[in-house]
């Protein structure tokens, strides 16, 4: 089953443009790695796809699920199922996890027409989903990442993920900033939420993170296109070269299957 | 604009909640104000002579005085010929006995309001003392609270029964020389409450009450009186909410607190007065003198505050810490949008030895608006080892708006702490996104971000009023982001 499809898309933002031209196809239950050098546009993509405001889109479309998801409101689409780790998880002072987390979660099931948790299932749903990123109770009563290190923010992202269980996941650079114990608890985290109803598309600029969640498909994007389409070897040869034999690479004919 | 910013405008667009109008004839003096309408308002009351000689003693020395202008609030001349300066709901041969013999129509106003007046207030456990226009009508528990010797009734009342009280207390802490809208108030206020603790009592409940403006170019002046003696406590709730209207209206009040050897007060307002509407036409002037005396030693008083109403604030509860090791704290939270103008803070004034004083303010601006903190710290001589925390942050929402603050501080004491600390921010593009990604939809984003960003004194709400301060927050706050 397609989840996403990526067709021709343009985006610009200040009246440049970013991404010139990608195509993508992912299908449920297939990790796909996108790797690029800085300034290819990877941010521009996972920002375009989940409906950050600034960009214009000058051509193409997106179809998730069969839906026009450039359409939606962020937060539509984001009940539709589509997650974003963020790159830069934001502070918000004041505010619980908990209380975000139980919001976010109560928005997502309301879309899909379920009741409410009360607090006690919450808490016990919320308590079995910790265990899976390492994280202590005490970060339910923390304000919204504020005060986190970088490796306890980023975990904070796998647990959100966790407790939406979205169908489409985009991991922006999780794994940046963090250090050797952190990723692989972020990984292992990432890693037991795959499945083959559910989409993971990893977007990193190192190949270290791929040696934790293993993708099916790895995809280098540069000047806003994606030049080349390969699997988990690609990703090898780029560590070993570098990102600059891929600059003047020809677009590739066909997707990945 | 951008979409993100013209929805939340639309948001902010909410209709007044509190808006409409109850139809009661009501017995007003004519507009304008001079002696005769004093000496008039005093026989209305059936007052003793040494109230009426009070009330002329404010009135001519207000005469002499000068609006005060050092405010950051602008707003064109207040014709106080123009207001009138009485106004009652028609009575019924005595007065109500009971409820069933106050204005149905009047019930259905506070019903609508919310006040939990019948019943319910026995299951809420609130004792309200309604203030409607000048005159109480109703004054629930008060034989409940009797037996414990608490007086808790309008303080028209308690000038009839507890004069000596009233002597001895009234104007003890806010004379009536004290500033311009003080000595106004105390020529000419009609009525508000008064409590009185005595020794060794802990009020077994709130104590609320529900002021509302609704008579139209008739000016508010209520007027509190709070005294705990030794070894008590009570927690006070006030209420504000007024109808729509055209003209702007002026609410004047004074309210005292005097707390006694190891007494406590605290004292929480949720003020939801009409604002004006979006071009800043109408609502409510809100200049409000409030001040607690921390008489005794061991002494504290706590003021927390929700101001999301009025065109017009002018407001700074203050505490004056004279008793050794006293505490006053104030917790605020103000809220401007549209054309609303707040001017507001606090003043603690440290005297006793060991006293200590917190004032955390959560300032938040939208639309055109404009918020200010203005708070006076002040060591005396004495206060050996005095101490103050002072937090002010500002929340801007969009670009129109703005926020001030006037931290003043004086300290003649050596031994003395003070801290402040400020901070100004915004709800950030990052804050609303990423909420949104997480499914929330732009009203609850603000609403919670918000809400965050008040905690610190919400928190310090009693829990009834803190989830009505919480909704009032989502209704009002929810401004145009930039």
């Amino acid at each position: 089953m397609k989840m996403l499809e990526i067709k021709n898309l343009h985006a610009k933002i200040d009246g440049k443009e970013i991404l010139r031209g990608i195509n993508l196809t992912v299908n449920a239950g297939e990790v796909h790695a996108i790797m690029g050098p800085n300034g290819a546009g990877k941010s521009t993509l996972s920002n375009v796809l989940t409906g950050r405001e600034g960009y214009e889109i000058t051509q193409g479309e997106v179809i998730y699920k069969g839906e026009n998801l450039l359409e939606l409101e962020p937060e539509e689409r984001a009940r539709r199922g589509v997650f974003l780790a963020f790159q830069y998880p934001v502070e918000i002072p004041g505010v619980s996890n908990i209380y975000l987390l139980k919001a976010a979660l109560n928005a997502v099931r309301k879309h899909q027409g379920l009741e409410e948790l009360d607090a006690i299932d919450f808490l016990t749903l919320v308590r079995s989903k910790m265990q899976l990123v390492k994280m202590d109770e005490q970060f339910l009563h923390r304000s919204v990442n504020e005060g986190f290190s970088g490796g306890e923010k980023k975990r904070n992202e796998i647990l959100q993920m966790a407790l939406l269980e979205p169908e489409l996941a985009i991991l922006d650079e999780t794994d940046s900033g963090l250090d050797i114990d952190a990723l692989r608890t972020v990984s292992e985290g990432v890693n037991a939420l795959r499945n083959s109803d559910r989409s993971i598309v990893m977007i990193t600029h190192y190949q270290r993170l791929l040696d934790y969640i293993v993708p099916d498909y790895v995809h280098v994007l540069s000047e806003g296109r994606i030049v080349k389409s390969g699997d988990k070897e690609l990703a090898k040869e780029l560590e070993k070269s570098g990102y600059s034999w891929v600059h003047d690479a020809p677009e590739p004919e066909g997707q990945p299957a | 604009m951008n979409d993100q910013t013209q929805q939340l405008e639309a948001i902010t667009q909410k209709e007044y909640k509190a808006g409409f109008y109850t139809d009661i004839e009501s017995d007003s003096l004519p507009p304008g104000l001079n002696e005769d309408v004093v000496r008039q308002i005093s026989k209305i009351k059936g007052e003793p002579e040494f109230m009426l000689e009070w009330r002329l003693k404010a009135y001519r020395h207000w005469l002499t005085m000068d609006t005060p202008e050092w405010a950051h609030v602008h707003y064109p001349e207040i014709d106080y010929q123009a207001v009138s300066y009485y106004s009652a709901p028609k009575k019924k041969t005595d007065g109500p006995k009971s409820l069933d013999e106050v204005d149905p129509e009047l019930l259905r106003t506070y019903e609508k309001l919310g006040v939990p007046l019948d019943e319910r207030a026995r299951l809420a456990g609130v004792a309200v003392d309604a203030v409607f226009d000048s005159v109480s009508v109703s004054n629930t528990f008060k034989d409940k609270l009797a037996e414990q010797g608490i007086l808790f009734m309008p303080i028209s009342e308690a000038i009839h029964e507890h004069p000596e009280l009233i002597k001895k207390y009234l104007g003890s802490v806010v004379p009536q020389k004290d500033n311009y809208y003080a000595a106004l108030n105390s020529a000419v206020f009609t009525d508000g409450s008064f409590v009185y603790i005595p020794k060794g009592v802990r009020c077994p409940m709130e104590l609320s009450t529900y002021f509302r403006i609704n008579a139209a170019n008739t000016g508010q002046f209520e007027r509190t009186l709070i005294i705990a003696d030794d070894d008590s406590y009570v927690s006070y709730l006030e209420g504000c909410t007024a109808p729509m209207r055209d003209e702007n209206q002026l609410h004047a009040a004074v309210v005292e607190l005097v707390a006694m050897d190891r007494a406590e007060i605290k004292y929480s307002t949720v003020q939801n007065w009409y604002p004006g509407d979006e071009n800043g036409k109408g609502g409510i002037y809100n200049f409000v003198t409030k001040r607690a005396a921390c008489r005794g030693v061991s002494s504290k008083v706590s003021w927390t505050q929700v101001e999301t109403g009025s065109a017009i604030t002018w407001k700074y509860p203050s505490v004056v810490l004279q008793g050794d090791n006293s505490i006053g704290e104030f917790y605020s939270v103000a809220v401007t949008n549209n054309m609303q103008q707040a001017d507001t803070g606090t003043k603690m004034i440290h005297l006793g030895k060991n006293t200590s004083s917190t004032i955390i303010s959560k300032g938040i601006s939208a639309g055109r608006s404009s918020n200010a903190y203005r708070g006076l710290v002040r060591i005396g001589p004495n206060a050996e080892n005095a101490r103050n925390y002072t937090e002010c942050d500002s929340l801007l929402m969009g670009d129109k708006c703005a926020a001030h603050t006037f931290p003043y501080i004086e300290v003649k004491n050596p031994t003395a702490q003070v801290e402040h600390e400020a901070s100004t921010s915004k709800i950030s593009e990052d804050q609303l996104f990423y909420c949104k990604q997480r499914g929330l939809d732009v009203e609850d984003a603000v609403s919670m971000i918000v809400n965050g960003f008040c905690k610190q004194v919400i928190r310090e709400l009693p829990m009834e009023f803190a989830v009505e301060a919480q909704n009032l927050l989502g209704l009002s706050l929810e401004g145009s982001v930039g």
